[in-house]
């Protein structure tokens, strides 16, 4: 049984990410996560400030509980499932990664340099996940959706819009991955 | 992901998006249908070319920076803490932003 300890190869996560779009769908809903951002808003009031979140949340409180499963996912694999956190990482990604100042790259899932306690002494720690979350909460819904309502549900169902957003994600992951994150770090 | 030295990210979309496309057909064909007995309707997404294409590419930006997308955000939070809800605080202003400026945005 060890294996569940391991990380999941790609061929189990895959699988699993579409058998969680099947439940969703079976019992009547659609399968997305960023809509959660606008729900949570709404639910914060923020319709006292725009006519866009007037909405009525309590037809989507299904998705507080989505979002809750996602807390307990994380506690629950992270608690019982990851007892060292060592990523198969291809070697010269490590070693990239190193030159830009990232050390023990591989061990932890999160970057210490980005996830660590720079968060909290740090301008620089703080703004960068700030940042971070400003782009996807604002990005997701202005491209209506994220990587499970557009990659995963709208790349399978064959919806054009889908593939443009995954598109963008991949421009601005790319911009990312070889302007930001080198210049930042 | 994105340096394109690691296949894992592209097995498990890739492998979740073939599976999911099967279902697709079946829900279709009308083969699997929900718990009331309904044929399944996956939403249509909103049409457009700026928007997915410009708001994509926000959003892989700061997926890009800090490795997490939407739901992830809140299982990091189940994971740590304090980052996940700098996180999501952002992610929340940034949802909220776009509520403050949707009409105003190209399409």
């Amino acid at each position: 049984m060890d294996f569940i300890l391991e990380p999941w190869a790609w061929y189990v996560g895959g699988p699993l990410i579409a058998i969680s779009l099947l439940l969703y769908f079976y019992f009547g809903k659609n399968f997305g996560a960023s809509t959660n951002f606008e729900t949570l808003c709404t639910m914060a009031g923020a319709g006292m400030f725009s006519d866009y979140f007037k909405k009525d949340w309590k037809e989507r409180d299904f998705a507080l509980l989505f979002v809750i499963g996602l807390v307990i996912g994380g506690y629950l694999s992270s608690t019982y499932l990851i007892p060292n956190q060592q990523i198969d990482l291809n070697p010269t990604t490590v070693n990239e990664l190193t030159d830009l100042g990232f050390s023990n790259v591989g061990a932890h899932y999160f970057p210490e340099e980005i996830f660590g306690e720079e968060v909290f002494y740090t301008l620089k720690g703080f703004l960068i996940l700030l940042v971070s979350g400003v782009l996807v909460g604002f990005g997701t819904r202005y491209a209506g959706g994220c990587t499970s309502g557009h990659a995963i549900t709208g790349l399978s169902s064959l919806q054009f819009p889908s593939l443009l957003a995954v598109i963008g994600f991949f421009i601005g992951g790319i911009i990312a991955t070889w302007l930001i994150i080198p210049s930042i770090f | 992901m994105f340096k394109f030295q690691s296949f894992h990210m592209y097995g498990i979309i890739g492998g979740a998006v073939v599976i999911s496309m099967v279902f697709m057909q079946l829900f279709k064909r009308g083969i699997i249908k929900d718990i009331h007995g309904n044929k399944i309707h996956p939403k249509q997404k909103k049409k457009g070319i700026i928007s997915p294409l410009l708001g994509g590419t926000f959003f892989g930006l700061g997926w890009g920076i800090s490795g997490a997308c939407a739901a992830p955000i809140f299982v990091i939070f189940g994971f740590k803490l304090i980052p996940a809800l700098l996180l999501l605080v952002g992610a929340l202003l940034g949802a909220f932003l776009y509520g403050l400026l949707s009409k105003k945005l190209p399409n």
